[in-house]
């Protein structure tokens, strides 16, 4: 039988097709968006999503706005891995004004955009979990994302809006204690981490609700613009960290794991997989630190980056920066740059034209969210609706980056 | 495999589409170039489908919009070939009083939102979209707001004017 095609028959109640609203708030969609399915008892037949809902005009506010007042509109892309965000924006600013920055920052900077995709990895794959009926992954992975989030804490102030990255560095050095929770991390993660893939990996319950559900193949996933992990799931190679290295991660040695299905499973194991690989760069990064001169977080870059406080209280040349910058005053080249990192959910993208002025012409984000998520409801076709709802977890969407 | 330049790529399109392609620059490395809106499906096409190049993959579209220009949007399609290791730019010109393009769906599904969203932001229409409605706004809206005419903020403020900062 054809579990797509209904079958009607005259004065039959359960013959008709019953409309679903799945969202826009429901438990089970884990942000604001809509599907409104056509459902044939159980199964799909034919749905549309509805995105928008917190729609927060990022590019017409951007374009209003110099380029150091941008970095908080960056954080609330992504919320779950916000830095990524962050980091990208400054890296495209630093490309347009042909900031070189020093290799300590560098490192940094990879220590906190691998700190943040693996708290985005953690929140996917332990919800992957729990919508599959698992409750202990998820609550037993989820206070690394905690711990994490008090590292932000050490370095920012903030935990899940954070302000970290300034153009040319950041706004502060690490300090100690942050450097101790970072060790911390690395030292009882690993173990965790093994704990939770021993709960699903080989979990009779997982495997049977994942394992060949809402499979996709490399030439749909290249069809639809797919790119990170779900990208990867099909077995396609590519990595924005690998092809076009930014933040000196050429100088870092770590694999890009692909699966070979594309379907839940894969997704799940290659996310798993990223967040060892995560690990292992962050150890090296650790190390690394270790050669570079203590103390350097910032490049030179006095036009763009605010000096300290307590400069501009005592210092003339200071003040006077201090006041242009917040004032926009000093203009940036004209140019047009398109700059991509690797986000949690795949490429994201900036482009940015300036024209001259102190405030970007126009600014786009390529939101890896808002173009995975358009297969969904032609994908979710012929699935059962509790297949539908494993499917949207695994592509990790989140409501922030869709909408942008 | 063998690496393509920049150079490579302009050299198979220009043969193939002549004078059609203009305005050829790399700011920071990235192949940039302008062609017309008769030939940019065929364009995105032969970049997709031609086997030096293999631009296998639509990494984003967007638009811009230069009020003070003749042909005042600019949409801009951002291609990258995965198996080459290589990004381009392709920009059209169209008017801003009847913005009509051809649709990229039938070489890319996934144009489709992208499309979707452009149009929805400056209201370039999609010849040949197979669903071109808002996506983001609400559908009343009745403007379309990255155009340059729309201020963000409330025209009637006087507290963030230029000519009060001696700009």
């Amino acid at each position: 039988m054809n579990h797509n095609q209904p079958v009607y028959t005259d004065n039959d109640p359960q013959s008709e097709l019953v409309t679903l609203n799945l969202g826009p708030t429901h438990p089970a969609t884990h942000g604001v968006f809509q599907n409104v399915l056509q459902m044939d008892g159980e199964r799909i037949v034919s749905g549309v999503s509805t995105i928008g809902y917190i729609h927060r005009a990022f590019e017409k506010i951007a374009e209003h706005r110099p380029f150091y007042q941008i970095t908080p509109l960056t954080d609330r892309l992504n919320y779950c891995s916000s830095p990524i965000n962050n980091m990208g924006w400054h890296m495209t600013v630093e490309k347009l004004l042909n900031v070189q920055t020093p290799k300590r920052v560098d490192y940094l900077r990879v220590i906190i955009m691998e700190l943040a995709r693996i708290s985005d990895h953690i929140i996917c794959n332990t919800i992957i979990g729990q919508d599959t009926g698992a409750t202990t992954t998820f609550l037993y992975l989820f206070q690394f994302r905690e711990h994490i989030y008090e590292i932000y804490e050490e370095i920012c102030g903030a935990r899940l809006t954070t302000n970290i990255g300034r153009i040319g560095g950041f706004e502060r050095d690490f300090n100690e204690i942050a450097f101790a929770k970072i060790n911390k991390f690395l030292k009882e993660f690993p173990a965790a981490l093994k704990e939770f893939e021993n709960l699903l990996d080989r979990n009779r319950i997982f495997i049977d609700r994942t394992a060949g559900v809402a499979c996709v193949t490399q030439e749909q996933a290249l069809d639809y613009s797919w790119t990170g992990p779900l990208l990867r799931a099909t077995g396609v190679d590519y990595d924005v960290r690998v092809s076009e290295p930014y933040s000196s991660y050429q100088d870092f040695d770590f694999e890009v794991p692909v699966g070979t299905s594309g379907d839940i499973y894969d997704r799940y194991r290659v996310r798993n997989e990223e967040m060892w690989q995560s690990v292992r760069l962050i150890e090296q990064a650790m190390e690394k630190l270790k050669k570079e001169p203590a103390g350097v977080f910032h490049a030179d870059v006095p036009d763009f980056y605010l000096p300290a406080k307590e400069e501009v209280y005592n210092n003339m040349e200071a003040l006077i920066y201090h006041f242009k910058i917040v004032m926009g005053e000093i203009d940036a080249p004209k140019a047009e740059v398109y700059h991509a990192v690797e986000g949690g959910n795949g490429e994201l993208g900036f482009y940015l034209i300036n024209d001259g002025g102190r405030t970007p012409y126009r600014l786009h984000f390529r939101r890896p969210s808002f173009i995975n998520y358009q297969m969904y409801a032609s994908m979710s076709k012929g699935m059962l609706l509790s297949d539908a709802i494993i499917n949207m977890s695994s592509m990790n969407i989140i409501a922030g980056e869709l909408d942008a | 495999m063998a690496k393509v330049t920049n150079q490579d790529v302009i050299a198979l399109l220009s043969e193939r589409f002549g004078d059609k392609i203009i305005d050829v620059n790399e700011p920071y490395g990235l192949l940039t170039f302008e062609t017309t809106k008769d030939v940019i499906i065929e364009v995105l096409k032969f970049l997709k489908e031609n086997s030096v190049a293999n631009f296998n993959f639509l990494t984003d579209i967007t638009a811009v919009h230069y009020p003070e220009k003749k042909h005042g949007i600019a949409v801009v399609y951002h291609l990258h070939s995965m198996v080459k290791g290589i990004r381009v730019r392709v920009k059209v010109f169209i008017d801003a009083q009847h913005p009509t393009i051809p649709s990229a769906t039938s070489v890319w599904n996934g144009a489709n939102w992208m499309e979707r969203e452009t149009y929805d932001f400056f209201g370039v229409k999609f010849e040949g979209h197979p669903d071109l409605r808002r996506i983001l706004n609400m559908d009343d809206l009745g403007v379309f707001p990255m155009l340059k005419q729309y201020p963000l903020e409330d025209p009637n403020r006087v507290d963030k004017k230029d000519e009060y900062f001696g700009r």
